[in-house]
């Protein structure tokens, strides 16, 4: 490729002006499923951001090989190699995390943000570009995983990575948590707020 | 009539888009107005009822742990269920193409109107969930395989045609504030309808 890529807006692009979650609209199920306690969405974020990256080089790799009729099976079968590869890591190391993500960590697979990034970035890219794009979007998805994780594990069971924050003061003057956030539609108000805010600080973003 | 539950339970009670999240990707980016939710729908309520019974044979007869018994006595305690993610999701991806091909072949006025959703639907979370939901259940015969991904599929079609028919309404006479335009609301009418389904988990069928 004769054009020069810009290197740091490809990784620094996605963090916030072409948010993968906020801004493309993609990986939906997972942000909603794995938020409701931080520390499985920070394992999901890493999780994420590890098999994107290596699968848009992967892709990248052999894109000049790959017939365009099958391309679609071609992806899904790297992507779920690495997906395989990442949940028996996560098994052996990680057991009563990978227990909590339980089916999530396979629907990594037909997770829309590598489909999204295999097919517009890395189908077109080297090797090297791709890997920033793919660190770069991870990142970006994590962010919000971890946004969303924090919120809901502080308002609705009052404790950050399973150690308890508000104080028990709190609860003796009345304070109690809302069960509510536990729940997934919650995730979806969240996030929602997430794009309310992001939108009136980016006006270019908005909808007509 | 157990059967006929379970098809029931799949539609309302564990709806794929209201109770488990799942399939919100295309669910967000095609419900914009009734027509195209619909065959979107329709296509993937298609694709679950043909990719859960296939799925459900590997399953039980080449991937469960001592599923290759009838191979012979030496097969038995042979357990290859780490391969299920890649061989469910080659299955699906295959049969989207497969289906791509025929549907074009015999039926190009259904095609036209279903063709542009198919690749999609290899990345849709609710096809491949439904697979991997079989495998955590253990389901007892194929015919329960059936029944459940006919009663996901037409969960999700039920879910997307109601969003895109209030999204239609809201789009032309209400006026919400500029920023959660779009998306932003189409989050918060999912989060009000996934409450609303709830109600439905106290139905014991």
């Amino acid at each position: 490729m004769a054009e020069k890529i810009d290197y740091k807006s490809v990784l620094f692009n996605p963090f916030s002006k072409n948010n993968p979650v906020i801004v493309q609209i993609l990986g939906i199920c997972s942000v909603l499923a794995v938020t409701a306690k931080l520390a499985p969405a920070m394992v999901m974020g890493i999780s994420v951001i590890a098999v994107l990256a290596f699968s848009n080089v992967i892709i990248s790799l052999i894109r000049n090989t790959i017939p365009t009729n099958i391309r679609i099976i071609v992806q899904l079968v790297v992507v779920a190699g690495l997906v395989v590869i990442v949940s028996q890591l996560l098994q052996a190391y990680a057991y009563d995390v990978s227990k909590q993500l339980s089916v999530f960590i396979g629907l990594i697979i037909t997770n829309c943000i590598l489909m999204g990034r295999l097919e517009a970035f890395a189908m077109a890219n080297r090797p090297w570009a791709s890997f920033l794009d793919g660190i770069g979007n991870g990142v970006g998805y994590a962010i919000i995983l971890i946004i969303v994780g924090f919120f809901r594990e502080l308002l609705g069971s009052g404790t950050l990575l399973g150690f308890q924050v508000v104080p028990d003061s709190f609860y003796e003057a009345g304070y109690v948590n809302n069960g509510l956030m536990i729940l997934p539609p919650m995730a979806l108000v969240t996030v929602a707020c997430i794009i309310w805010v992001h939108r009136s600080r980016n006006k270019d973003l908005q909808e007509p | 009539m157990e059967n006929f539950n379970l098809f029931i339970r799949s539609i309302f009670v564990d709806n794929m888009i209201f109770a488990y999240f799942l399939g919100m990707c295309s669910f967000l980016a095609v419900s914009k107005n009734v027509k195209t939710a619909f065959g979107l729908g329709v296509a993937v309520t298609f694709m679950l009822v043909i990719t859960l019974p296939i799925n459900y044979l590997l399953e039980t007869y080449v991937l469960k742990a001592g599923a290759l018994s009838w191979l012979g006595p030496e097969y038995a305690d042979i357990d290859l269920s780490f391969l299920s993610l890649i061989l469910f999701i080659a299955v699906i991806a295959s049969m989207t193409q497969l289906v791509e091909m025929v549907v074009e072949k015999y039926s190009p006025s259904l095609y036209a109107s279903l063709g542009i959703f198919l690749p999609l639907i290899a990345v849709n979370c609710a096809i491949l969930g439904g697979s991997l939901f079989m495998q955590q259940r253990d389901f007892p015969s194929i015919w329960t395989a059936v029944c459940a991904g006919g009663g996901w599929g037409l969960g999700w079609l039920l879910a997307i045609t109601a969003i895109a028919a209030i999204r239609e309404r809201i789009a032309q006479y209400s006026n919400i504030p500029a920023p959660l335009r779009g998306v932003g609301i189409t989050f918060i009418l999912t989060a009000l309808m996934g409450i609303a389904f709830m109600s439905f988990l106290g139905i014991k069928i």
